[in-house]
């Protein structure tokens, strides 16, 4: 196994390149323009059926019993399955495994799946639900944190070992309490960060396909192929080889489809039951109640620092609502104190976080997974920490900065760190010297930043393999493909390794084919989460990549009589620089390689650093990555004194992504993470009705910004070159994400002197904030 | 029962016979299999869905198959022609306009119709213009910069006499 990048290969400033860097098109983008890519409800099947799935209309109910006889006596109807076909648990997280594919003893929330059918079309599959009559006994449901902690016999998720608790994580880092003695200021203070959803335009789709002999193949909208293939397995009691999972085109995922849905497995056994493959297509309703989105947590924090603005000790105690089940829950809770410890350097460090199970649907990983919530508290008590202190907030965050190759407070190793230059980046561009505590009341501008991981340092199920694998397979034609098990869920991802392997080999971007998302055909990797692919799958189709690289050069070295390394390898050409005598197109160096050394193709992988990233304690692995990204954001409002409404006008958003493979494709994630942060400021919430129902599941109520709600942003790309990424190269999809609420809401209070602490800043929440202002906003 | 009508889709003519609560999305993409028009919401909240009856932007999961008959249909698949991408779908590749491209097809045919009744918008028309189709992924940015370059690309077009 390859360990992440040579020190030769170690990225400068001055490297020149034929195709990293450059706006290239992606590979399937003209597909996509067209109308031609094939999303997963785009395929049909020949005798596919249709499936539903009946759900709870209870928030906490055990199951007495489930009468399916006049369902499938309904004409068109030809299969039902229940609780009783799954008996066996999944989870994501192989700790924490709750959850059956479809409620076996009791529904944990509305919504939660209880029988689903198959029929020959989606009406008469709704028609037969009806049929299915379900004898439920209600049980008293909990909605709130503070209900499931004080009526621990009330037990949402009976998998829990204590009372409705998913997850309890203490940590303390220095001497917490010495270090806030010694602080000349204290910031003490309460934020509420409420839930909110993906809401991907594509709503999750799968099809189970069951063939005669004993193999499923299973197509989904899933961004984790190689893990809902191990859970397919085990709910299955299936081999993992006689499982094959593809990953069509997804539109759109943010963390919303990166675990195992009941969906998936429902149209596995409803395919073996009936011999027919099975579609079943969410409506979007179900997708806002399968939900595993942002996580509600209130995070009190005490944050010290001298006179001087240096930071002296941090202290978090936060509660997470985590709905009915863990999903990644374990790693939520962790993550909630595990992440805040860069870009600043703080002596002594303390986190409580604790996870409850309630009555709604499961939260989970949405992008910026567990820590974009106390970086907003965080953010925001650096704010008020520099208005007392009388330092400039852009200033205060320069007097913390915890620097290059270094650790942190909870021993994370940290190689490259951009921060400074992005908060450089942000000041110039936004002209914030002019701008902060200067501008007419009513308008201000706000800064914050942060710092986020390139994919964690282990995979989720304890294991020694390469996370990224890559094969790749050149031909005389001049072809290479690529294959890779990685999830292009719009980031760019196949195009990404597009352009790597395009880059060694020296051929046109034209002629590769990625061949990607689909366990049959491509080697491992572990999935679309934790902004792993740039930097773990990138690694591995390099190290393929320069593998072929030398068999190329050095068959062409001996056609030549020169030595291989005097050989390059660009823009469709093998050449000598300097030798018009010596150049052919690249295909011919490619035949003289295959009749050098046979049939051509290469393996790549890429694993992880290992133990010398991170602390030696318990939890000391969960945060812990190979690299990470940094952020700043300042952004521009204007608040309606008088109705307190928030107009964000501009966003300025600088990110450290090691090295951009791709401009256009970093500004894009730079700009959707910042916009999707606004509209988790300003517009969206996943709230419930006291009786647990949804207050808005569609796309109408709950509130997406539309073009006109959404403000400009310019993107700043800063690119610090991390030695052990693909040409420098770190991540950029969830990272930019994280500033957008705290920069908002700091510059809320530029404007008119108000602190919001609790999201989303409603009209109402602003105006509250006024009246507790006192007196005039003094602040210019 | 079933009804049998006619439809023309992108200048093909078809005769569908569907149940009358057949919308025109499910008959395009269940019936005709052109399936570049998409179902994100199903209640005429996101956009995804957007083709042109008789050249106007219309949302076909609120439409019945059937209100289409006699009717001219666009959709996605018939922007390009011979081959040819709408300088909108080459320039909102090229800048990075479609990410998942899931709402792609929507945004598409709404910026296309506003191309066709103003052909130099300013930005803020084109944010007028976008305003009832959703994208989760680019927060508008490239997309109003892919349309407003290509406004200007099928201007020099038309008026060079390459593009209808």
């Amino acid at each position: 196994v390859a360990v992440s990048t040579k020190s030769t290969d170690r990225p400068t400033a001055t490297q020149s390149f034929s195709v990293i860097g450059k706006r290239n098109r992606k590979v399937e983008g003209r597909r996509k323009v067209t109308g031609q890519l094939l999303y997963t409800d785009d395929i049909v099947l020949p005798r596919m059926l249709h499936a539903k799935i009946l759900r709870s209309p209870h928030p906490h109910a055990r199951i007495k019993g489930i009468d399916a006889t006049r369902a499938l006596a309904l004409p068109g109807v030809h299969g039902v399955v229940t609780g009783r076909d799954f008996p066996v648990p999944y989870g994501i997280i192989p700790w924490t495994r709750d959850e059956y594919p479809l409620a076996l003893d009791k529904a944990l929330y509305i919504g939660d799946g209880v029988a689903a059918v198959a029929a020959d079309d989606e009406r008469t599959a709704a028609d037969a639900l009806k049929l299915i009559e379900v004898e439920y006994e209600l049980l008293p449901p909990v909605f709130s944190v503070e209900e499931a902690l004080a009526h621990p016999e009330n037990q949402v998720n009976p998998f829990a070992k204590v009372g409705n608790v998913s997850k309890h994580v203490h940590l303390s880092f220095g001497d917490v309490e010495q270090g806030l003695a010694a602080s000349d200021e204290v910031v003490s203070d309460t934020w509420f960060y409420a839930g909110s959803t993906h809401a991907p335009i594509e709503p999750h789709c799968a099809i189970g396909d069951f063939g005669p002999e004993g193999l499923l193949t299973l197509y989904s909208s899933t961004q984790v192929p190689h893990y809902l293939h191990r859970e397919l397995a085990r709910v299955l009691e299936m081999p993992m080889d006689r499982i094959r999972v593809i990953q069509p085109g997804v539109g759109g995922a943010f963390g919303g489809k990166s675990e195992p849905f009941d969906l998936e497995f429902a149209v596995a056994r409803l395919s073996q039951k009936t011999g027919r493959p099975v579609k079943i297509l969410y409506t979007r309703e179900e997708v806002f109640y399968s939900h595993r989105g942002r996580h509600p947590m209130r995070l009190a924090y005490e944050v010290g620092a001298t006179r001087d603005g240096r930071l002296q000790a941090v202290r978090a105690r936060i509660h997470i609502d985590g709905g009915a089940y863990s999903s990644f829950g374990l790693v939520t809770t962790y993550y909630s104190g595990q992440l805040l410890c860069a870009p600043y350097r703080m002596p002594a460090y303390e986190f409580d976080s604790t996870r409850v199970f309630t009555n709604k649907p499961a939260c989970g990983p949405k992008r910026g997974h567990g820590s974009v919530q106390p970086r907003f508290a965080f953010e925001c008590a650096l704010d008020v920490l520099s208005e007392r202190l009388e330092i400039d907030p852009i200033e205060l965050r320069r007097r913390n900065l915890i620097g290059e190759d270094t650790r942190t407070v909870n021993e994370m190793r940290v190689t490259s760190n951009g921060f400074p230059q992005c908060l450089d980046a942000v000041e110039r561009a936004s002209e914030w010297k002019k701008k902060h505590r200067k501008l007419p009341y009513g308008q201000g501008v706000g800064v914050a930043g942060s710092t986020y991981i390139s994919g964690t340092n282990y995979p989720i199920y304890p294991n020694d393999m390469p996370q990224s694998g890559c094969q790749i397979k050149v031909d005389r034609s001049g072809r290479v493909t690529v294959f890779s098990g990685v999830s292009d869920i719009g980031q760019g991802c196949d195009s990404t390794l597009a352009y790597i392997v395009a880059e060694e080999l020296g051929v046109e971007l034209e002629a590769i084919r990625v061949v990607a998302g689909d366990t049959d055909l491509a080697p491992v990797d572990l999935g679309a989460y934790s902004s792993r692919i740039t930097f773990m799958a990138g690694n591995a189709a390099l190290d393929a990549a320069r593998k072929l690289k030398r068999q190329v050069r050095e068959a062409q070295a001996a056609v030549w009589d020169v030595a291989p390394d005097r050989i390059e390898l660009a823009g469709g050409f093998a050449l000598v620089p300097g030798d018009p005598e010596r150049v052919v197109p690249v295909a011919k160096a490619f035949q003289a390689a295959e009749a050098r050394f046979g049939t051509l193709g290469s393996t790549g992988s890429y694993n992880t650093p290992g133990q010398a990233v991170h602390g030696e304690y318990r939890g000391g692995t969960i945060g812990a990555s190979p690299a990470y990204s940094f952020t700043a954001h300042v952004a521009e409002v204007e608040v309606d004194e008088v109705t307190g409404i928030v107009t964000v006008k501009k966003i300025w958003v600088a990110h450290d992504c090691g090295r951009a493979l791709n401009p256009t494709l970093v500004e894009g994630q730079m700009e959707g993470s910042a916009y999707m942060g606004h509209a988790e400021a300003l517009f969206e919430e996943q709230d419930f009705q006291p009786n647990g129902l949804h207050r808005g599941p569609s796309l109408l109520e709950y509130r997406l910004p539309t073009s006109l709600d959404t403000p400009d942003m310019e993107s700043l790309i800063i690119e610090s070159l991390d030695r052990e990424g693909p040409y420098g190269a770190k991540e950029a999809g969830e990272g930019p994400l994280h500033p957008s609420v705290p920069a908002i809401a700091n510059a809320i209070y530029d404007a008119v002197g108000a602190r919001v602490t609790e999201l989303p800043f409603y009209p109402g929440r602003v105006r509250k904030a006024l009246a507790a202002r006192r007196g005039p906003w003094k602040g210019r | 029962v079933k009804e049998t009508f006619r439809l023309a889709v992108n200048g093909d003519a078809h005769e569908v016979s569907v149940e009358p609560r057949t919308t025109l999305l499910e008959c395009l993409r269940y019936e005709l299999g052109l399936t570049g028009s998409k179902q994100g919401c199903d209640k005429g909240d996101c956009g995804a869905c957007t083709v042109w009856l008789d050249g106007r932007p219309v949302l076909s999961c609120i439409t019945l198959a059937r209100t289409a008959e006699a009717r001219r249909v666009t959709t996605v698949e018939g922007l390009a022609r011979s081959g040819r991408l709408h300088p909108l779908q080459d320039a909102l590749d090229l800048k990075g306009g479609a990410q998942c491209g899931f709402c792609t097809p929507g945004i598409l045919m709404s910026a296309a119709a506003l191309l066709e009744s103003n052909p130099q918008p300013t930005e803020d028309d084109v944010r007028q213009a976008l305003a009832g189709n959703l994208c989760r992924c680019t927060g508008y940015t490239k997309i109003i910069e892919a349309v407003l370059e290509a406004a200007t690309t099928l201007r020099a077009a038309r008026s060079a006499g390459e593009w209808p």
